[in-house]
Parts: structure tokens; sequence; C-alpha cells
């Protein structure tokens, strides 16, 4: 049998296709990860008129731009509160947050840690591909230590985030971590994560063969897939202060918390309600 | 590594027996490219789980090898796990059932 | 909102309840010195309106949750003070670019940096308008009264939906905790201007051939799939840097309110009929000249006052005309020169114009505005 040559995929009716190819390299991960929240959004039947995604500045970032639904392409770093400020209006959507891991963590590591805290009702989808991607391969937070990147060229001397260990902290109520080659526990997460409250955070590694993979030996998307087939280790609920790797050691992977607490939108509703009936 | 023709290990023997000997049946897939969108980044081919994805020798209209079928009936064929269909960046590729007789 | 009759508010307070009446149902905040109160005052007031207050980790995430809340459809204001506004300077900018209805009180005080919380300070005018990078134009109100604070918020929010675009209240530390007699007028006279929404996702189509100056926004959650960005984009919402394309976007995000400036500037003209000299001033100091212009009036000298009731789209043609007229124009600031500057720019060397700064922490007292004229005319 021979493949059938098409001119249109089923995702398509999520796509802002007259703007495809989208701007993302042959090997970047990123288009992997939005392919399965594509397919999760598709498997729910949720309704594309209620989801809203935001995205900041950076490879990642772009995704709000190519995806079919009312989007929005923040300032670097702020499309947590962005996401927050428009939950607060119109908290009948689902509001998901697709960024990458400088701009979520670097600069918009305030916000995220806050919006966590508070636990509001969104979902943070983090693409970790370890570097500022879009600008050429800068050292992030969550570069590996020792890994090298065009302003750490001697190696990081800083310790990079343990992202779920951080979420977690914060007050996330749903962590959960995978990677671009774990495409099929990366769907079923985001469904389950689109199907809960609170604040949501689920972190994908994956390759960025053109920045931080070139200058890290692995050169190819597929060189970094490989790594990822042969070192992670799926553990759910395992204890998120143990998920923190060194470049070279098993990456665990998994899901790692799954609770429910009140959120802020919910108790606002609450209090407002409280308020209306008080005056009356 | 995929299939040889005469299996070998464990899998490839139970495989053969189940299919050849007891006749039951696999789910099958029929694959769609769209070949101008492939960008040749090989995560299709380099992770079917059956090994029936091979990039073709021609080239799509911006130079990138975009993948093609070479399934071996009965044993090394596409079983519609729908893996390309999740993994590939551009929507370049996806598997549909193919309908059984 | 409040009920109609006179209140007895301070600026923050009838800032904070213009904000109700205006229809405003979403703030997000973060406290800072002289602008706490309005803060504290809508954390307790729009959750009784069914709106939402949210205290937002930082001044950059405000600014950023209002822009957010606003695409919600919610009518959305923030307020904070010189260093919080130079925080938010960035995000101003993705509010022009989008083309997002907002409104920022910034109660200023003395400065730079952390300078005088607690004391007045006039020094944010030159920022409010080029504070954030790139060719722009915003609105700027400066009310002068806390009966100013509740009228210029409504006016505040009307522009900022009429000419989708983010709107500055200027007020300042002495306004903003001056308590005053201020008259609510029922909610049945108070004009509100609605957003103006597309009808369909047709509507894009209509934008892309020919891009209106102040285009209908798209509406939220009703299947339009639209797509707001920063980068310089199309009618379309889409990413476009192209220079034809920044020619296009970034001629009309400024000639919406250049064009119409006419309409936007806004001058309280006091003893300005026969006026030779001419008293400027705006928010607290308002009163001072005022006060002083009385005076001076009463000694024969034929002065008058040209309070700016808008500072931005800056008053360029009323005082380039009002410069045919007159022999002699102050400028009296708490900084050290910024509407002078414009003052001086607009009058184009035909009258001499004279700056009477102050650089912070007490406005102008009339007998000092007496004198310096006095001097002038000597």
């Amino acid at each position: 049998m021979t493949v059938k040559f098409v001119t249109s995929h089923p995702m398509d009716k999520y796509l802002r296709t007259e703007r495809l190819p989208h701007i993302w390299c042959p090997g970047c991960g990123v288009g992997s990860v939005f392919d399965a929240f594509l397919h999760a959004v598709d498997s729910l039947g949720i309704d594309p008129n209620k989801l809203y995604i935001v995205s900041g500045i950076g490879c990642t970032g772009r995704a709000a731009g190519y995806a079919k639904f009312d989007s929005f392409h923040t300032t670097h770093g702020r499309p947590i509160p962005f996401a927050v400020g428009l939950k607060q209006v119109r908290p009948d959507l689902h509001v998901v947050v697709m960024s990458g891991d400088g701009d979520l963590f670097s600069i918009g590591g305030n916000h995220f840690v806050h919006a966590a805290r508070r636990n509001n009702d969104i979902l943070v989808v983090a693409m970790n591909n370890f570097t500022y991607g879009m600008t050429g391969g800068q050292v992030a937070p969550t570069t590996p230590t020792g890994t090298r990147a065009t302003t750490s060229p001697y190696g990081n001397l800083e310790h990079h985030l343990n992202l779920p260990y951080f979420a977690a902290a914060c007050g996330a109520t749903y962590v959960a971590r995978w990677s671009s080659l774990h495409v099929r526990r990366l769907k079923d997460s985001f469904e389950e994560a689109l199907q809960r409250k609170g604040f949501r955070f689920i972190e994908a590694i994956g390759p960025c063969p053109t920045a931080w993979g070139r200058i890290n030996a692995v050169r190819e998307g597929i060189d970094m897939m490989r790594y990822l087939r042969d070192n992670t280790e799926i553990r759910d609920f395992e204890d998120p202060k143990n998920v923190g790797f060194r470049w070279g050691e098993k990456i665990i992977v998994g899901k790692f918390k799954d609770e429910e607490k009140p959120t802020f939108e919910e108790s606002m509703a609450e209090l407002r309600e409280k308020l209306r009936r008080g005056l009356k | 590594m995929g299939m040889k023709s005469s299996p070998e290990t464990k899998q490839e023997i139970w495989l053969e027996r189940l299919v050849e000997r007891y006749g039951i049946e696999r789910p099958r897939g029929e694959i769609y490219v769209i070949k101008d969108r492939c960008k040749g980044c090989g995560f299709c081919i380099e992770f079917c789980p059956e090994q029936v994805l091979k990039a073709s020798e021609e080239f799509n209209v911006h130079g990138y090898h975009y993948p093609i079928l070479v399934e071996e009936e009965p044993l090394k064929v596409c079983v519609n796990c729908g893996f390309c269909t999740y993994v590939c960046p551009d929507f370049a590729i996806f598997s549909r059932p193919k309908e059984m007789k | 909102m409040l009920k109609a009759g006179f209140h007895y508010l301070s600026g923050n307070i009838a800032i904070a309840e213009g904000a109700i009446a205006a229809g405003c149902r979403f703030f997000g905040g973060y406290p800072i010195t002289p602008s706490s109160e309005i803060a504290e005052h809508l954390s307790r007031r729009l959750p009784q309106v069914g709106g939402t207050y949210i205290q937002m980790e930082d001044e950059i995430g405000s600014i950023v949750a209002v822009i957010g809340a606003s695409w919600g459809g919610a009518k959305s204001m923030t307020a904070t003070s010189g260093p919080g506004l130079s925080l938010m300077m960035e995000n101003l900018g993705l509010a022009v670019m989008t083309e997002t209805p907002l409104v920022i009180v910034d109660v200023q005080r003395g400065g730079p940096s952390t300078g005088l919380p607690t004391l007045v300070g006039q020094g944010d005018v030159m920022q409010a308008k080029w504070g954030s990078h790139g060719p722009y134009e915003i609105i700027a109100i400066s009310p002068e009264s806390p009966q100013e604070c509740f009228d210029l918020m409504i006016r505040a929010f009307n522009l900022s939906e009429e000419y989708r675009v983010p709107v500055l209240v200027l007020t300042d530390e002495v306004l903003s905790h001056l308590y005053e007699k201020v008259k609510i007028p029922p909610a049945s006279k108070i004009k509100l201007v609605k957003r103006k929404y597309m009808k369909s996702p047709k509507d894009f189509d209509k934008q892309l051939k020919k891009w209106d100056l102040v285009p209908p926004m798209p509406p939220t959650g009703e299947g339009f799939a639209y797509h707001m960005t920063g980068l310089t984009h199309d009618a379309r919402g889409y990413p476009n840097v192209s220079e034809e394309m920044q020619e296009l976007l970034v001629r009309r995000l400024n000639d919406k309110i250049r064009l119409n400036a006419d309409k936007i500037v806004d001058i309280d003209e006091f003893m300005m009929d026969d006026a030779e000299c001419v008293l400027v001033g705006f928010g607290s100091v308002s009163r001072s000249i005022k006060e002083a212009a009385i005076r001076l009036r009463n000694e024969g000298k034929k002065v008058g006052v040209a309070r700016l009731r808008t500072i931005w789209p800056f008053a360029t043609k009323y005082f380039d005309e009002l410069a045919d007229k007159v022999r002699k124009i102050f400028v009296a600031e708490v900084n050290y020169g910024q509407v002078f500057l414009e003052v001086e720019r607009a009058v184009h060397g035909k009258v001499p114009v004279e700056l009477f700064e102050k650089m912070g922490g007490m406005i102008h007292r009339p007998h000092e505005i007496v004198e310096k004229v006095q001097e002038a005319y000597a």
C-alpha cells in the first residue's frame, strides 16, 4: 500500500491554514505539543468559540497565531496576567496559556507564582526547550546546568529550575511533565487538564535543534527525541521534589499532582453573590 | 529496528503466531500525507511502532523528503496507532482506519 | 453607583465612584501611595456591583490584566503613581498597538524615582505621552477637583471606548486626598459610550479592504477566532511585519487621535475674554492660578487662566491662536518644565512664555504667582 497524498488535515479546522507553513524549524518540539493539544481539544469536543489561547513572546508564543481560536499574542512574559484578567471577566471560557520556558519563568516568573498561588482557573502549557530559541539560544532559567548556550559559552553556571516542583510549591492543582515524544500521554494530559478547574500546569520538554540542540550535541530534532526515548521514565504521582534532573541523566515524566481546591474565580463569584443577597 | 521477514525476537514470534496461526485481525490504517507541508524532521519515520514509514527519494516543493509507506504484509503494516498523526509538528501526516473486509 | 445628590468625597474616592458610574467592572492594580485608596475603595465596591477587583503581583501584571479584561468585554482600569506608571510603559504600548480601551489613573507624586511618596508632583506629563517606545498617541485628562475627578472619569471611559485607545487620567497627591462636595447626577443623566463591536466575522474582510480610522472590535467567545498581537499587524490581526503595513497601521493609530484632536482637547478658560497675560496650569495648581488671576485683576492687570482639562493631545492649535491675542504666557507646574515646553512649541515664538516651576512637594501659593507676574509687568 502507498500513502495517499491529500491537501488538508483533520486538524485544519483548528488551524489558521492561510498562515501555514508555521515558523517552527524542522525538528522543533513545539509543533508536536501543539498537534497533541489540538487533538485533545478535538477529542473532548470543546466548543472552539469558548477556547481562548494566550501566548507570550518566543517560538512557542507563536502558537496563538496559528490556532484558530480567539487568541492573543502579548508582550514578553505577560500571557499569564492577560489570561488572569480575561478569566475574571469571562469565566465561561477555557483560557489556555501556551508559552515558552524563558517567557514564563524568567521575565514572567512573578506572574506564574501569583496566578498559581491564587489558583486562578487557567491552564498553562510550558514548552521547555531549555533556551530562548527565537532570539538565538541564550541561557534560560531552565537551561540544564553545565550545558552551553550563546550567553553561557563555557557551560551554564546556574542551577536550572525544577518546573513541576516550582509549580506545585506555588499552588498549582494539576502538575504534569511530558515531552514532545510522549505525544499520546501529552494528549491525554491535555484532555484531563481541560476538564479540571484551577491553576493547571503541564511542562513539555522538547528539542530546539537550531539553538540549544546545535551546541549541545543533539544537532537535529530527531537526536533529542531519541535522547528522550532512551532517558525518560514515566512515574505518575512521583513527589515533584524528586523530578529535577541533570543533563545526561534520567528525566522523570508523568502526572505529579492532581488535586482540587477552590479557585479564585469561584471565591470571587461566591463573594459577589453573598453581597448581592446582603444588599437586597 | 523494524521486523525482518523471519521473526527472531519473542515479540515477533508471538505476533506471527497470533496473525498467521490464529488468524487474529490487527487494526489497519491508511496513511495520508500532505506532501508540501512536510519539513523532513523524521519524527514519524523514526518512531512509528511498526516501522512502516521511510523517507521518499523525491522531495517536496521546499526540498524536504516526505514520508512514504514500506509495508510488508502481513506483519509489518500500519495499525492505525495514530502516533504519526499526533507527533507531526507540521500537520503533514495522519492515519485513518482502513476499512476491514 | 452612588445615589444622586451631594456627597463628600476625596479625589481618589471620586475617581473610584466615577469609574463605577462609567460602567467600569474590572480593576487590576497594585498598591502605591498616593493612589492606594482607589484600589481599597474599589476592592469593596466592585464585588458589590458584580465586578472584579484583583490585586496583581506588580504594576506590570496589573496593566496586562486590565488589557485582558478589556478584551473579555469589561470596561477596565488601573490606578498607580509615577514609579508604577514607569513599569506599565511597555504594555501601555501593547494597549495602544492592539487598540484596547482602558483607563489608567496616575496620581502623580514627587519624582523622579521613589521621590516623595506622600507629596505632590506633576512630573509625569511627558511620560504620559512619550513613556512607551515607538510613535503613538494617547489621551491624557487632568481634573482639578473631586467633582471633576468624578465627571472626567466618565469622560475618560467614553473617550477610551470611542477611540479604542488607553486614556490616562493624571491627578496628583493634593487632589487625591482633597475632600470636597461632589454632585452626583442620577444614572439616567449620565451618557455612556458603548463599545462598537463587529457584527460578524465577515467584517474582517471589510476592514481588510478599507481599514476604518477606528475599527470595530471583534467580540470574544463568539466564533470570530480573532487574533491580536503586539507585532505590526493587518486588519485581520495577523502579524505582517512589512514596511507597508507599518506605515498603514502606525499612521492610523496616530491619526485617529490627531485628526480628532479638536473633539478631544478641552481647555477651561477663566477671565480670558480680554486677557493680555495668560496663566496656564493643570491639576491642583489650577486653584492657585485662578486665585492669583483674581488678585491680579483686582490690581487692574488683564490676566486670564487657560487651564488644561486635557493634556494630550496637546492644545497646540489653541495656543497657536491664543499667541496672536495675548502678550505673555506663564506656565505654572510642579516639575521643571514639561507643559511649558509644549506651550513654547505651540506658540511658535510669537509670544514670550515663562515657566514658574516647583520641583515637587508643594503646589504654588497664589501670592507666589502674583509676585512672579508682577515682576514681569515691572
